[in-house]
């Protein structure tokens, strides 16, 4: 059923990972994938590895977390994979008629899925730690340089969550059109392409339509509740940094010099 | 009383885009709550009391004649933002009027957009959930809760921004039995003890039934205003426009009609129990009469 | 026969996580052809699942469901022509209009059956008829009507389907007293006329005494009371104990019989209230005297 899917996969905790500034945990997410692609070599991303599992741990976080959502992006593994391994010209290692496996075409592949690998089970960490809200505050503030070259950043944000908002609602009346339409006999599941595109009329149509009137109530509602954009507006929670953001910042900073140090070790 | 909301003389109506006359809604219409009110406007659907709702905190702008929210007519543009924090609105469908994927967040909504200093925002934000009793549910997400605790974040939400009057535009509508008692108890606690003026528009009679006063309207125009006793008595009158009483009303109008005289101010079961136990015994005891007068002969 | 039947119908949502929710619990009744039904109880008390089960929107997690005597789950390919034999109206269906005008989202469903041109052109005027829409409303656009037209749009759409059993998930929800009146008028009617058997899910006590035969109450997942008005309301201690109010007339009654007047408290209509009431003023006291 449509309502189990959940957004955001937001698992409220107490740990130090939880309570970090969001901005801090954006930076350091960047910092995460920037070290992932300067690691060049298979065993300097040990330390990517390490890093990751240690970062579920404290974040306590379950370590089947990683697994569930590495799931979706197997297929894509598989093809770079497949490409790098197969394409990828140097010394060949075996041989069988004209597929030849170079030992470059297989340190590629291995460094590029475990890369992908690390950065999508990281990224997860930080929206499984991150409330959306939180997120979305996070992303205000830190795209605010950008308001001075007119971008709409205060806007963007509060589209955005209005979007996290809406989206189980909408979810759930998907849910609930689907139904009706299926009680009169609505077949959905059966037919070509074509069909099945026509019959998702009967369920697209009354979504849009729900959709606008709910735009325009809640636009409404803002407006009795003095919305008037972003200028002097405050926010109830205000985001601090602590020494806890600033010795992360270090843990990234000096694990990057640690990933650059062994490139060249084993280089 | 002073009155706090004062209408004189307005008039409004809707522009249809493929039809050049534009639609009624209201003409002339003199209309005034007083400060610390608790009322209930009844109508049926497009009787116009929505419309006339909106015009209460400057949502719609009449197009003849003056309204003035605590003394400041709305046409005012710079008292736009005054007005909307002394005047809270409250809809019908609480699904379209949370912003906020959080709770607390969405009750400090009005207060941010106010530009409330954060530790006194975060002040109001919790005194407005303990007296809408959800502050246990502060940090839920909006769409895990109840229809009558989303509908009770609402009103934390409006309450947060101290307003003097609260409009609630059908706010148990779409809600079960359950959820209307909570909003209800909420709404009546929030006149009686925090001294706010509440002007609930609804279709349900037993709500209006708790009100102080009840304003009928039909047609754009006010039918009725008077106490909920005096105003439901009108039996006939109400059920013409397409209105219902209460039960405990309508039996002692239908026995009045019967030809038994019966006061047909009555709202609630234990009055409309006294007032068939005084029927019954007056009538026994004049059958005792006449068979006593009867037993004499 | 029983037009819908159950046994040890159970329905748990979510099973095998830490969200797991049984529904419904071990359900076995019989609904009789012909009745019209109101089915009463709190949100979250199965209500709203029991139905689905009836039109085979969810599948039972143990139990069996019959329809019409044939087990809607033994054979799939079967399950949408039984499916067509009961008829949904959801809560709020005015959402789910989207063709371009009323007569052809009325025919949504006839068109879904299969039904030829002929036929579905005389079930979509007869289904209009009952909800009393004019020929000119039925071909405007359903976004042109108010909001009561459009829900009386949305019944007639199942309607023409002329299902054996309609079940309405709080059909008056948000409507006015008056259009609450004539949409329950409509269906009464219906009923009436069709001679079907019909469901009505509602949370008002005071409309299911005006228009059903017989109360189902749902309370925790299981069936609290299945029994004639009468029978029911006769029991309004208990209802009131499980948080289901009772007409407001009916506890005035309760009230005079407490008060110890010989008054027949199954009373849950103005009109049954009345005739009591005078029969109490008219037969009553002279025993006494």
């Amino acid at each position: 059923m449509l309502r189990d899917i959940t957004i955001g996969q937001y698992f409220p905790g107490q740990s130090p990972i939880h309570k970090m500034d969001p901005r801090m945990k954006i930076i350091a997410t960047l910092l995460y994938i920037v070290m992932l692609f300067v690691a060049s070599h298979p065993l300097s991303l040990i330390v990517g590895i390490a890093m990751l599992v240690l970062m579920y741990r404290v974040s306590g976080i379950p370590m089947k977390m990683i697994t569930k959502s590495l799931k979706p992006v197997v297929p894509i593994i598989i093809f770079t994979s497949v490409l790098n391994i197969f394409f990828v010209s140097g010394d060949p290692l075996f041989q069988f008629g004209f597929i030849e496996i170079t030992r470059q075409g297989l340190m590629l592949a291995i460094l590029m899925s475990v890369r992908i690998l690390c950065l999508i089970a990281g990224s997860s960490l930080l929206t499984y730690t991150t409330s959306p809200i939180e997120l979305t505050d996070a992303i205000e503030i830190l795209l605010n340089p950008l308001k001075k070259v007119k971008v709409p950043v205060h806007e963007l944000s509060m589209m955005m969550t209005i979007a996290l908002r809406f989206i189980p609602t909408l979810i759930e009346e998907t849910d609930k059109i689907m139904n009706a339409q299926k009680a009169r006999g609505a077949d959905m599941e059966s037919g070509g392409l074509m069909q099945r595109a026509k019959a998702l009329v009967p369920i697209l149509v009354p979504l849009f339509v729900s959709s606008f009137r709910r735009a325009d109530e809640l636009a409404m509602a803002m407006e009795c509740r003095c919305y008037r954009g972003g200028d002097g507006r405050t926010r109830m929670k205000q985001l601090h940094y602590s020494h806890r953001d600033w010795i992360a910042l270090c843990i990234m900073l000096v694990s990057i010099a640690a990933v650059l140090l062994l490139n060249r070790i084993l280089a | 009383m002073n009155d706090f909301i004062e209408a004189r003389g307005i008039s409004f109506s809707y522009a249809m885009e493929d039809d050049p006359n534009p639609i009624r809604v209201f003409e002339n219409l003199d209309f005034t709550i007083g400060q610390g009110e608790l009322v209930a406007i009844l109508g049926h659907n497009g009787s116009g009391k929505s419309t006339l709702a909106k015009h209460f905190n400057a949502i719609l702008l009449p197009d003849e004649g003056q309204l003035t929210v605590d003394g400041m007519d709305t046409q005012d543009n710079d008292k736009l933002y005054d007005i909307r924090q002394e005047v809270g609105m409250v809809f019908q469908n609480p699904d379209n009027q949370i912003v906020a994927t959080v709770v607390e967040e969405d009750v400090a909504f009005g207060l941010e957009n106010m530009g409330v200093e954060p530790s006194e925002i975060r002040r109001r934000v919790d005194q407005a959930l303990e007296s809408v009793g959800i502050s246990e549910y502060k940090t839920h997400a909006p769409h895990r809760l109840s229809g009558g605790q989303k509908q009770r974040v609402a009103i934390a939400g409006i309450i947060a921004m101290r307003p003097r009057c609260i409009v609630l535009d059908e706010p148990t509508a779409m809600l079960d039995p359950q959820g209307r008692c909570e909003v209800m108890r909420t709404i009546l606690d929030l006149n009686r003890n925090y001294g706010i003026t509440i002007v609930l528009i609804t279709h349900y009679m037993d709500e209006a039934a708790q009100c102080d006063r009840v304003v009928v309207m039909d047609s754009g125009a006010v039918l009725l205003d008077s106490t909920p006793k005096e105003v439901f008595s009108h039996v006939k009158m109400l059920k013409s426009v397409g209105l219902d009483v209460p039960q405990a009303t309508e039996i002692c109008y239908e026995l009045n009609k019967a030809g038994y005289t019966m006061p047909t101010e009555v709202l609630s079961v234990r009055d409309c129990a006294d007032e068939l136990q005084k029927l019954i015994e007056r009538t026994y005891a004049a059958k005792r009469k006449a068979a006593k007068l009867g037993g004499k002969k | 026969m029983a037009v819908i039947k159950t046994e040890n119908l159970s329905h748990v949502y979510s099973e095998g996580t830490p969200f797991v929710k049984t529904a419904i619990d071990n359900i076995s009744i019989e609904i009789e052809e012909g009745q019209m039904i109101g089915v009463i109880g709190h949100t979250g008390s199965g209500k709203s699942t029991l139905i689905q089960h009836f039109n085979g929107l969810l599948q039972p997690t143990s139990g069996k469901i019959y329809i019409d005597g044939e087990d809607m789950w033994a054979d799939k390919s079967k399950l949408r022509d039984i499916r067509f034999k009961v008829g949904l109206v959801f809560q709020y269906p005015e959402y789910q209009l989207f063709e371009e005008t009323c007569y052809k989202d009325i025919a949504f469903g006839p068109k879904n059956m299969g039904l030829d041109e002929g036929e579905i052109d005389r079930r979509v005027r007869e289904a209009a008829a009952f909800v009393s829409l004019s020929e000119e409303q039925l071909m405007k656009s359903p976004f042109e009507l108010s909001g009561g037209q459009k829900r009386r749009v949305a019944i007639a759409g199942v309607l023409a389907m002329k299902p054996k059993v309609l079940i309405l998930d709080e059909p008056t929800a948000g409507l006015d007293p008056k259009g609450r009146d004539r949409i329950l008028g409509q269906i009464k009617e219906y009923h009436q006329e069709e001679k079907n058997t019909v469901l009505i899910v509602s949370h008002s006590m005071e409309d299911v005494a005006k228009f059903a035969q017989k109360v189902l109450v749902m309370n925790r997942s299981k069936v609290f009371l299945y029994d004639s008005v009468e029978n029911v309301f006769a029991r309004a201690g208990e209802l009131s104990q499980i948080g289901l109010a009772v007409p407001q007339i009916t506890q005035v009654f309760m009230e005079l019989k407490k008060r110890g007047y010989p008054v027949n408290s199954n009373v849950y209509t103005i009109e049954a209230a009345k005739k009591e009431m005078i029969r109490l003023l008219e037969k009553g006291g002279e025993v006494r005297a």
